[in-house]
């Protein structure tokens, strides 16, 4: 489980189309996604990239009309009907409506997974009793969906994926439905999931901290097309593609700033640096002169400080660059922006 | 005069009661053998159904739509000969099931489908992404999770054959509706009538009351901490 090198998932150049009545959507183009054992592999996009579709097509809920899906090297396309159906046993899914059976109790929930895999249903109960345990819901067992709250939903989700030992979880927006706070929870209890069984989790979302929250890698998907792939912290530190940009710098607070004197911006980003050292006031002390703060979008994660912020620099232009060596002499990822503002 | 009443026709009322119960109870559960099929059918065959199949799926609903046009009365005359080739004969309660079958069974596909319909979709996927085969998926999801609207639809279905069942005793049925006939329309004994409605209204009041409260009990989506 330890070792990291090994693809699990092999999503091979999948396109999909949706045939509609007078014409037909792309929902994906020519995907090509490798997902490691043990990732937490973040798939993120606006509403109607094509995010949902594609982590339906991870499991063949959506079969791709080009292209296929390895699944630990096991071409998802060959499949006969039956075999696919022993294959998804080991794939389980979670989604943002949790997906629950409403006319059974928590434990007979849980217990549904192992009916479909034939557990015999003492084994069964036993397990699912363990699993509840597991995401702290042992009391609950005898309940009904109904008399949960949405957090407690999710958390009965999880045991029910988690009750035939999957390899892979799918999470399709699994905390969207959810308040902050049970947000962090659950992605809380996936993350202990990972490192607890090893298990492969994807998680489709459109919430960045959601993705900065857990996971390791990340995908952006853009109008149905694969924009940037790679570890979270080089993504959102460094982001290539304009989608990716997009996403980590949503911008368009520049005309309330048009005001500004100084047309000199520059724009910070934050990957590596300490929470606790204070860059820009040391800068402002350093040169005694101020800089303004256009927008600032920082947040600590871990003792270090990600994000960015876009600083208006003084007009006098050697001071300007005395400033852009300072921020760049501490490890700081700096842009000059033209026509930022004015 | 209460005791008169009750010498005289006491002991055909409560036959005629039980005539009717029996007609309509089985009837209900023969049209129910053949209802759930077709519903379920009509379900899974739907162009977004589990499993698509356009031929099965237009044959099965161009089948319950015409069934359903055909008015009872007439169904009841035109399957006499399919009545006879049953029971034996064409009159009397058991004969009167085969004609309240054949009309009843595709109303209750369009219940049963309706209420199959009702299901989360997202439920249904996710059992297909545990693994589940569309077998299972109907019987252990659909059919579970709809038990609420199926048993509210049973009850419909149940007051509706027992009117029909009154309707068959015009053609010598048998049961409240053959003695409310008899009695009432031919030989001017209005209490009689009367007496009859009385107890068909009782029946179908039971039947309600027991429908609702066993769809009530056994539904776990309202349940509150």
């Amino acid at each position: 489980m330890e070792s990291t090198s090994d693809v699990i998932i092999k999503v091979a150049d999948v396109s999909k189309t949706f045939k509609g009545k007078d014409n037909n959507v792309e929902a994906l183009r020519n995907i090509n996604l490798d997902i490691m054992r043990g990732d937490i592999f973040g798939i993120i996009g606006m509403s109607g990239a094509g995010k949902s579709t594609l982590v339906r097509c991870l499991n063949f809920l959506e079969r791709p009309t080009t292209g296929t899906v390895y699944v630990d090297g096991h071409d998802l396309n060959a499949m006969s009907p039956a075999q696919l159906r022993a294959e998804r046993l080991s794939i389980a899914m979670i989604f943002q409506h949790f997906n629950l059976l409403m006319q059974r109790n928590v434990i007979g929930n849980v217990m549904f997974p192992m009916e479909i895999a034939g557990v015999d249903r003492k084994k069964a109960k036993k397990r699912a009793m363990e699993l509840l345990t597991e995401v702290g819901l042992a009391d609950k067992a005898k309940s009904y969906p109904a008399q949960l709250s949405g957090g407690q939903q999710q958390r009965v989700a999880i045991a029910r994926a988690l009750a035939n030992n999957p390899k892979i979880l799918l999470c399709d927006e699994a905390t969207s439905a959810l308040d902050p706070t049970t947000t962090k929870s659950i992605l809380a209890l996936l993350k202990e999931i990972n490192e607890k069984h090893g298990i492969t989790i994807v998680i489709i979302t459109h919430s960045m901290s959601v993705v900065e929250e857990i996971c390791n890698k990340v995908a952006i998907i853009d109008k149905g097309e694969l924009a940037e792939t790679g570890k979270v912290v080089d993504v959102f530190s460094n982001p290539q593609s304009a989608a990716a940009k997009k996403l980590v710098f949503p911008e368009g607070q520049s005309s309330q700033v048009a005001s500004m004197s100084s047309k000199k911006c520059v724009r910070i980003v934050f990957s590596q640096n300490s929470s606790f050292e204070p860059v820009v006031a040391n800068m402002v002390l350093e040169f005694k002169t101020p800089v303004n703060i256009l927008l600032a979008d920082t947040r600590d994660i871990g003792g270090i400080a990600k994000g960015q912020m876009i600083l208006q620099l003084p007009d006098d232009e050697q001071l300007a660059d005395s400033m852009l060596a300072f921020l760049k002499d501490r490890q700081l990822e700096v842009e000059v922006l033209e026509n930022y503002v004015g | 005069m209460l005791a008169d009443f009750f010498n005289e026709y006491g002991s055909m009322l409560g036959e005629g009661t039980l005539m009717t119960l029996y007609m309509t109870l089985m009837s209900t559960l023969f049209a129910y053998i053949l209802g759930i099929p077709m519903g379920i059918i009509l379900v899974v065959t739907a162009p977004n159904g589990l499993k698509p199949m356009t031929v099965v799926y237009k044959v099965m609903d161009f089948i319950v739509n015409i069934v359903r046009s055909i008015p009872f009365l007439i169904l009841l005359i035109m399957v006499i000969p399919l009545t006879k080739l049953i029971v034996g004969k064409s009159y009397g309660p058991t004969a009167t099931i085969v004609p309240l079958v054949l009309c009843a069974a595709p109303f209750i596909a369009r219940m049963v489908e309706s209420s199959l319909l009702e299901v989360d979709r997202g439920v249904i996927e996710a059992a297909q992404s545990m693994g589940a085969s569309n077998w299972t998926i109907i019987w252990k999801v659909m059919m579970k999770e709809a038990r609420t609207s199926l048993i509210v639809g049973c009850t419909i279905a149940m007051g509706t054959i027992l009117g029909y069942s009154a309707m068959a005793g015009t053609v010598g049925g048998g049961g409240l509706g053959d003695i409310a006939i008899r009695y009432g329309y031919y030989r001017y004994e209005t209490v009689v009538m009367l007496v009859t409605v009385v107890l068909l209204i009782i029946l179908v009041q039971i039947m309600q009351f027991i429908g609702m409260k066993l769809s009530k009990k056994l539904d776990k989506r309202n349940m509150r901490v």
